[in-house]
């Protein structure tokens, strides 16, 4: 689950991890007394988006003045920002962060992730503040150190040290960035986090280590021990789709093509697209309603699917396993009759009791097209995309 | 032969007094050798009790030793399976299958970390199981759509494997031992792991691997198998058209040195002599091509 910038700080200043104070505005009215609050002649304006790129996209402005703070406020706010990770149509900016500004010495990476090779929580540090760490990897590797971190010991002030010194913080500040570093990783991992960077993390002209922008996104399975980051859920920064979908138990990705596509099991999902390619056709989405396949979770994937006004044919492609096929047939055929779509629908039933769901399908009255595997379903589909 | 489970395996079901552990234990003991195969129920505080005949213990060590059970299967609830998975390696288990999906990823963490020291074998979490044809299943797979023969299969996902081994039935190929080692970022055994053991299976011919974007445990497999395979291995990788960076993190790319795409995986695996279809309806007829 992803969460603004400005609850990341939140989540980290409880955990004694040091952020810019910052105060959030949600219109402009609220602008001037946010300055006020925070002081100061310098302050930075941010849009918060749960995409990334926001700099890219003038979605972070440096002020010195009310007025000026006002003019990026009403540039930004009420907009849609585009940045490299919203796509072409942007995503509305609902909240404004503003924060005091930052005397800037040096700048630095350090990211935590859980890295599947070693199994571990992995510690990125890299000099290389401010920079897209996915540009340091490809071009300069040996600037980023990586750090594996035992779970049973946590990251050892010795480990945190060579980290810190690594990334150039200045002798004497070493130990208050070690115990950045040891905080950080702390807040990650009590609270379930898979991802948090700080990009950058700087060290002050007055000697402060500080979290100068943040991001974290945190394990799904692991919310139901974390009601307090359950509620930083924004569903402003979700499309109606996905929102749906994840109610329904449903796990849906839209894509850019013309064919939706219905699934049990996230790899028959994934193999359904590539099937679909093969056969020169285009995946409207991917979505995977799970073992079960329930008529009422085919009902919300249909709903969810044909939402998407691109979507010009549906394969379904059910291998009922423990759920027989009959019971998926006559499914199936509910979803349908409710939903009452003139879109071409492709099925293909495998597994447990496949000739009477065949069968239910055939004698529905529905006019749907029945294909007998994968190969054929998928020219299927695509010829019914076409026409 | 076959690999890590057979018609003399006995087991245990961690979580036999819920629903789903209930369900499936019923469906596995339905199955070829089931009926002597499940020994044994674990569920806390319900020691005493048995399940449709089966009688339920306290703890794994105590079913372990009541009945000389070597296996467990795990149908506990994501937030207590991690340490369901904890207790079955305490007690010395050969194996462990954990079903259960959604357990939380530190748990997960903290489970292999245990684990370093212990020669429990774990198969999961978040799959469907092991099954030796006609002779045990451990799981959730439907057993009908298997049948005894000489193809190892390994898969990350569930449908996945049971479209692979539905195609591989229509041509009248049999599989020695099916293994899923489910999806989940941090789990038990490899596809690497699982390869090795078909390798040095009697009763194995020729493998199936399929392979899901993500991580860079097939590129790990795929180095292993041009060294030491000495039986043809057959692969396909789903997440050819999944657009990058939907669901894995953005410095989860990183670690892998940004790889893990379908792509990747499919080159490496070709470089090291696996013959990868691209084709998911393709894969029996590939498997046949490899044994005939």
């Amino acid at each position: 689950m992803k969460v603004h910038e400005f609850q990341a700080k939140e989540i980290l200043r409880h955990g004694e991890v040091e952020t810019p104070r910052g105060v959030v505005c949600h219109s402009l009215d609220e602008v001037p007394r946010a300055l006020k609050q925070l002081g100061g002649s310098v302050w930075v304006v941010k849009a918060q988006i749960h995409a990334g790129g926001r700099g890219k996209g003038g979605g972070v402005r440096v002020v010195q003045s009310e007025g000026d703070a006002l003019g990026a406020a009403r540039d930004i706010l009420h907009r849609p920002l585009v940045t490299p990770q919203t796509g072409p149509e942007g995503q509305i900016v609902r909240k404004l962060l503003i924060e005091e500004g930052i005397g800037i010495q040096s700048e630095i990476y350090a990211g935590l992730v859980v890295d599947r090779s070693s199994q571990r929580v992995v510690l990125m540090i890299s000099p290389e503040g401010g920079m897209e760490i996915e540009e340091v990897a490809a071009a300069t590797p040996e600037k980023i150190l990586k750090t594996q971190i035992d779970p049973e010991v946590g990251l050892t002030t010795a480990d945190a040290s060579v980290a810190a010194r690594f990334a150039g913080v200045p002798e004497p500040l070493i130990e208050n960035a070690a115990r950045f570093i040891q905080a950080l990783y702390r807040a990650f991992w009590d609270n379930d986090a898979s991802l948090a960077e700080i990009n950058p993390l700087v060290v002050t002209t007055s000697g402060d280590v500080i979290a100068l922008d943040a991001k974290m996104t945190f394990d799904e399975s692991a919310l139901f021990r974390h009601p307090d980051i359950v509620k930083y859920r924004d569903l402003d920064e979700e499309s109606p789709a996905e929102i749906e979908a994840s109610d329904a138990g449903l796990s849906y990705i839209s894509l850019d093509g013309n064919i939706g596509c219905l699934v049990n099991g996230a790899g028959l999902a994934m193999a359904t697209m590539d099937i679909i390619k093969l056969y020169d056709g285009e995946p409207a989405n991917f979505l995977d309603i799970g073992g079960g396949a329930t008529t009422e979770q085919v009902v919300a994937a249909f709903k969810i699917m044909l939402r998407n006004k691109q979507v010009e044919a549906v394969l379904v492609n059910i291998f009922g396993g423990i759920m027989r096929c009959d019971v998926i047939a006559e499914g199936l055929v509910t979803a349908l009759k409710q939903i009452d779509t003139n879109v071409p629908v492709v099925v293909r039933l495998e597994g447990t009791n496949v000739e009477t769901g065949r069968r239910i399908l055939a004698e529905s009255g529905l006019t749907l097209t029945v294909a007998d595997d994968m190969d054929d379903a998928a020219a299927k589909v695509v010829q019914a995309a076409r026409s | 032969m076959s690999i890590l489970i057979n018609r003399n395996t006995r087991v245990i079901t961690q979580g036999m007094t819920g629903k789903t552990g209930r369900f499936h234990t019923g469906n596995c003991r339905a199955y070829a050798n089931g009926e002597a195969a499940f020994v044994a129920g674990v569920t806390p505080g319900r020691g005493g009790q048995n399940v449709d005949g089966i009688p339920v213990y306290d703890s794994v060590a105590e079913a372990k030793r009541e009945t000389g059970a070597t296996v467990s299967v795990i149908y506990v609830p994501p937030p207590f399976a991690a340490a369901a998975i904890d207790e079955a390696v305490e007690a010395e288990l050969e194996l462990v299958i954990c079903i259960t999906e959604g357990i939380p990823v530190s748990d997960m963490i903290k489970t292999r970390r245990k684990m370093e020291s212990s020669s429990t074998i774990l198969v999961g979490p978040n799959c469907p199981g092991v099954i030796t044809p006609d002779e045990i299943k451990i799981g959730i797979m439907p057993g009908y759509i298997h049948q005894k023969g000489r193809v190892g299969v390994v898969s990350r996902s569930g449908t996945l494997t049971y479209e692979v081994v539905g195609q591989l039935r229509k041509l009248g190929i049999g599989q020695s031992t099916c293994v899923g080692i489910g999806g989940d970022p941090v789990n038990g055994t490899k596809h690497k792991d699982v390869i090795k053991w078909f390798n040095e299976d009697s009763e194995t011919d020729a493998i199936v691997m399929c392979g899901e974007i993500g991580g860079t445990d097939e590129e790990d497999c795929g180095r292993w198998i041009a060294e030491n395979a000495t039986k043809p291995v057959a692969a396909f990788i789903a997440g050819a058209t999944a657009p990058p960076g939907k669901r894995m993190g953005h410095a989860g790319a990183i670690i892998a040195g940004g790889k893990g795409t379908a792509r990747e995986k499919i080159s490496v695996l070709r470089e090291c002599g696996v013959h990868v279809t691209e084709n998911p309806a393709g894969i029996g007829e590939l498997v046949k091509s490899l044994i005939s």
